[in-house]
């Protein structure tokens, strides 16, 4: 299997103290991968060294996936939903790698705007603008805006923390199809039913790698229990990690 | 007849005797039709002071430009766009390489170029020449102050118009625009500069202290009246037209300071519209009944 991420030695760091611990691993091409671990445990900082936007202290990460091919669904998106724009032109930008400043949005491409929004169980919704929303629903239009992406590369932060769990079926079964699409998926999850029903591989996190394979046997009770152990407060004494960086190179590539 | 001529000698009358007023007008309708839309932008970033702040950034290069060349308005205005271009690049600087966010570095580079620019102006001129950069006159636009200001509008809403989506994208989602490989700061950084270089424009009709007016009043009135961004955009500048109409008029007939009436005028506007628009006070208050669910 083609890997689409590469891991190596991954240590981020906020005022020294890691978030991420030498992290080494692959992410394959077409693979559908969950994120576990506790609070505080660099899942969603993993996925923003993947996407380039907090410094690898040490160690890289190089994504083989083409710069713009990318989907990336943050936690919390630093999004304004008071922006006058309408929940259809939302989706839209979706097309923004393709369309650009310049280019005409055909007839077409509108009907699969609306055709998303449909999928995402928001049809009749496109006219109306995104502040009429709730959270829940404004999560739906991201996930519908991502269907329009085309990308290689799908990552997505705790996508389900506001949604219903109607919704949240319909959107695993988006989730599946990106799959048979052959798209890599990551997604930060918490709840371990649904990991194990929709995920074949899972990562567990506690800043380091406890375990990263086939979801049944990483999800075990022994790993588990490894990954509760992690002390969620940092320790204003510790001492200098021993691990060498090996090679010293830092940062984020795009092979 | 004889009424309707009346009211047609009132409303045109000044503007057919007297060349200043006639190139008054102009110049006031062309800043209203890129300030105000630039201020609209400005409010969709949550930067409406922003305006504030970067028209005192200006003074520094203003001076400077008085200091070396007297009242020149080529040299006050490339000096004040040029330092109000490196206050913006180096508070974006600081938000980027320290843990100090954009608004907070602003604040700071901000002040220390406005106390710059006051040292230098009271080191060198009059009280008279510092009331006339910040106050402006607007009745004293000459040809060469028409071209520039006509120019910069010009530009501005050229660049607004073909950088749309990508302006607008980049103040809804940053995150979104850098994944897909865009240099977001690009965007932000020459909408920026637009915003400089309208402020300079508009300082030798307004003044640096009530250009902002022009800019942030309209706009933040127009959000009372529409809720799709084109419609803001359009009225933002309808009423920044307006305000700077009826302010000539006013400067004409009662013989006050053109900037500061221009001012009021959109003020009066913002004040009309935060009680009658769709989304202002009123609207409120008479509450409709409310639909099945």
């Amino acid at each position: 299997m083609p890997v689409a991420i590469s891991l190596e030695n991954l240590t981020v760091t906020y005022r020294r103290h890691p978030a991420l611990h030498h992290v080494n691993g692959d992410f394959e091409h077409g693979s559908l991968t969950a994120i576990v671990g506790p609070n505080g445990a660099g899942k969603s900082t993993l996925l923003k060294s993947i996407m380039g936007q907090v410094r690898c202290n040490s160690g890289r990460v190089i994504t083989h996936a083409a710069i713009g091919r990318i989907a990336f669904l943050p936690q919390q998106a630093e999004i304004d939903r008071s922006f006058p724009i309408s929940v259809l032109d939302c989706v839209m930008l979706g097309y923004w790698k393709r369309a650009g400043l310049f280019r005409r949005i055909s007839g077409e491409m509108v009907q699969r705007a609306e055709d998303a929004l449909a999928a995402v169980g928001l049809g009749g919704f496109a006219q109306r603008s995104i502040a009429s929303l709730s959270v829940g629903q404004f999560q739906r239009v991201l996930f519908a805006r991502i269907l329009l992406q085309d990308a290689e590369l799908i990552l997505l932060d705790e996508p389900f923390s506001a949604i219903d769990t109607k919704t949240t079926n319909d959107l695993l079964r988006i989730v599946q199809s990106w799959h048979a699409e052959k798209r890599t998926v990551i997604a930060v999850l918490h709840d371990y039913e649904q990991v194990r029903r929709a995920f074949p591989q899972t990562l567990l996190l506690a800043r380091n790698v406890v375990a990263w394979g086939a979801t049944e046997q990483v999800l075990c009770h022994e790993n588990l229990h490894r990954a509760r152990t992690m002390a969620e407060a940092v320790d204003d004494h510790a001492p200098l990690c021993a691990v060498e960086v090996a090679d010293g190179v830092n940062g984020v590539e795009h092979a | 007849m004889s009424l309707l001529h009346t009211i047609y000698q009132f409303a045109v009358g000044p503007f057919q005797e007297f060349a200043f007023m006639r190139r008054a007008l102009v110049a006031t309708l062309a800043l209203a039709l890129s300030s105000a839309p630039l201020g609209v932008m400005l409010t969709l970033r949550r930067m409406s002071l922003f305006g504030e702040a970067l028209s005192h950034a200006v003074l520094p290069g203003v001076a400077a430009g008085f200091i070396f060349f007297g009242l020149s308005l080529p040299a006050l205005s490339i000096g004040g766009f040029l330092a109000g271009v490196i206050v913006v690049a180096v508070a974006g600087l600081i938000s980027r390489h320290t843990e100090l966010k954009e608004d907070a570095s602003l604040a700071a580079v901000y002040v220390v170029a406005l106390a710059l620019g006051v040292i230098l102006i009271s080191g060198h001129g009059t009280q008279l020449d510092l009331l006339h950069i910040l106050f402006g006159n607007v009745l004293g636009v000459d040809t060469e102050g028409l071209l520039l200001v006509a120019g910069v509008s010009s530009l501005s809403v050229l660049l607004m118009a073909g950088l749309y989506r990508g302006l607008l994208l980049e103040s809804f989602d940053p995150t979104y625009l850098a994944a897909s490989g865009a240099r977001g700061t690009l965007y932000q950084q020459l909408f920026l500069m637009l915003v400089v270089m309208n402020l300079v424009a508009s300082f030798q009709t307004l003044g640096t202290l009530m250009a902002v007016g022009l800019m942030m009043l309209p706009a933040v009135s127009a959000r009372l009246w529409h809720d799709t961004l084109p419609a803001q955009l359009v009225n933002s500048a309808v009423q920044a037209g307006l305000a700077g109409y009826s302010g000539l008029m006013f400067s004409y007939y009662a013989s006050v300071p053109s900037g500061p009436v221009i001012i009021v005028c959109a003020g009066g506007l913002y004040f009309l519209s935060l009680i009658f628009a769709p989304r202002g006070w009123l609207p409120r208050i008479l509450r409709r009944p409310h639909l099945r669910a």
